[in-house]
């Protein structure tokens, strides 16, 4: 599903901080990015997220080589991705509703087609009383969780989670851990970026460690 | 080993968080009611104020270009179908007999339609701004003044009339005021061309006003647009929400601008009808005409309000797509 082949990134003229990695992200997968502060957890994401692209090598994407595509095609292929980022990246002039449909809506779906589905996510994810919430009165938790929410409203392909668990408590990690798991057993492939050795513990997977810019892979 | 439970999503009673009944269950309202780009979010009372202003501008332009043009043409079709033949004095020859064999000439070319001898105390009135009054032409060689008015688009033998009106009265001179009319569609012209100029700088101001307007409100939506592109949404998606914006501040500012320009003309026109037939009335309709825009004239504002509210609109879209080229 994602192929990385000898891709290298560096920012403007500064020195290299992704070298040569190889790797796949196999369909149906299930691991966990990890390294020190610094290491590139977040700039891999936005690789595979198509927000940035490498300075060499190929990265290969649902089949297309992704230096190939244009920015509709860019936008269809991030229509499979789902992703959540450390700071929710909320629109705080909608409500949770509204954010967590925000997915639907730019597609130009009817509204009908989807609310039951927005609503029963929001349901399930704790925020059935919060939907007509603005994000600024969110606590940390419930902004995760609709940000989270958000992210696997389209059944995603490939989730992508940057530190998701980093604003919450442990409680509130192991069960947001549980909802990755639980989206992984429904076909979707599971990044998640963290440096928290508990939470990983909590859950055998793959781990891919990024250290000095280079990638190790442990099945 | 695996160290988590499953989760079953069609169970409503697996939430994540329990959060009990402590907090109220307020039935959700739960529909897209925001716009994806809050309006509050564009500054859009100084760019309608700029749309505005700049409709205004061009409206005026265009309305004064059309008047004048208007007038000018009133004022060369009542000339050009009129010639004036002066006859000077001479010693020796009676000015009024050379007048009237002057007249008759005049009246025996064909396409005349009528002939005048200006009377004395015509004459006396025309030299009255610069002699005042009670003045007894008697007393000065002024020369008799012969206005013939000639069926107007009929071409006249010049030539032929000057060779007679001079044979009738050597001091006769025929004017049929061509250099005047040269003149004034040269002015006209260039009135069209310095108003045009005007609404050319004042597109091109307008177009420069609304790129940094939509450059400053992307800008400072840039975190919507970012997370809109997080979500799979297209440039064309995104520009079009903001594009929406500027149109409707695009019409707001033409609509304001237009109607103050129809206004503008409207009152000045009213303002024409009540001073008509004062001297003050006299003045201005003998330097502009008739003071009123045509209903075309009327629409041609309306269409500069349109003009210029589409311009808004265009300049922003190309805005839009140049700056989510910069965002990825």
């Amino acid at each position: 599903m994602v192929r990385f082949e000898n891709v290298g990134l560096r920012y403007g003229l500064g020195p290299e901080i992704l070298r040569d990695l190889n790797f796949a992200i196999p369909a149906h997968s299930f691991q966990f990015l990890t390294g020190p502060s610094g290491a590139g957890k977040t700039s891999l994401l936005r690789l595979l997220f198509l927000s940035l692209r490498p300075t060499r090598g190929l990265v290969n994407l649902f089949g297309n080589d992704v230096s190939l595509l244009g920015k509709d095609e860019v936008a269809a292929l991030r229509q499979r991705i789902g992703i959540v980022l450390q700071d929710f990246r909320l629109l705080d002039h909608m409500t949770t509703y509204e954010n967590v449909a925000l997915p639907f809506r730019v597609t130009g779906r009817d509204e009908s087609s989807y609310r039951k589905e927005v609503i029963d996510l929001l349901k399930w994810v704790g925020l059935g009383d919060r939907m007509d919430a603005l994000p600024p009165v969110l606590s940390g938790g419930e902004k995760q969780r609709a940000a989270i929410a958000r992210a696997v409203i389209g059944r995603p392909h490939l989730l992508l989670a940057d530190e998701p668990t980093g604003n919450v408590d442990p409680t509130l990690g192991r069960r947001l851990l549980r909802l990755f798991v639980e989206l992984n057993k429904t076909g979707t492939a599971v990044v998640i970026a963290t440096h928290d050795i508990n939470l990983m513990d909590q859950y055998e997977a793959r781990r891919l460690v990024l250290h000095q810019g280079r990638l190790h892979v442990y099945e | 080993m695996n160290r988590l439970g499953p989760v079953r999503r069609a169970d409503e009673r697996d939430i994540m968080v329990d959060l009990g009944h402590e907090r109220p269950q307020v039935p959700p309202k739960a529909r897209n009611a925001s716009p994806i780009v809050p309006r509050a979010s564009i500054s859009g009372r100084a760019l309608v104020a700029v749309v505005a202003i700049m409709t205004f501008l061009a409206s005026m332009t265009t309305g004064v270009v059309m008047l004048i043009s208007a007038s000018a043409t009133e004022w060369q079709s009542e000339v050009s179908s009129e010639l004036t033949v002066q006859v000077r004095s001479v010693r020796g020859r009676d000015l009024d007999r050379d007048a009237e064999q002057v007249a008759e000439v005049v009246r025996s070319q064909p396409g005349m339609v009528e002939v005048r001898i200006f009377t004395k105390e015509e004459s006396a009135k025309l030299l009255e701004p610069w002699l005042g009054t009670g003045l007894s032409l008697d007393d000065l060689p002024v020369p008799r003044v012969i206005v013939a008015r000639t069926v107007p688009g009929r071409g006249l033998d010049l030539a032929e009339l000057r060779r007679r009106v001079a044979e009738a009265a050597p001091s006769a001179t025929v004017d049929d005021h061509r250099a005047w009319i040269e003149r004034m569609r040269s002015m006209t012209g260039a009135t069209v061309f310095a108003g045009l100029g005007v609404l050319g700088l004042v597109i091109v101001a307008t177009i420069i006003s609304v790129s940094f307007a939509t450059r400053g409100a992307m800008a400072a939506n840039r975190p919507i647009v970012e997370v809109l592109h997080f979500v799979g949404a297209s440039d064309r998606y995104i520009a079009n929400r903001f594009f929406r914006h500027f149109l409707l501040l695009g019409l707001q500012g033409g609509l304001i601008g237009g109607g103050a320009a129809i206004f503008v003309f409207g009152f000045s026109e009213s303002v024409a009808t009540w001073f008509s037939g004062t001297p003050v009335g006299d003045q201005f309709a003998a330097l502009l005409g008739t003071f009123s825009l045509r209903p075309t004239g009327y629409l041609a504002l309306a269409g500069m309000a349109v003009l210029i509210a589409g311009i808004t609109a265009l300049a922003s879209r190309r805005t839009l797509f140049s700056t989510l080229n910069s965002i990825e």
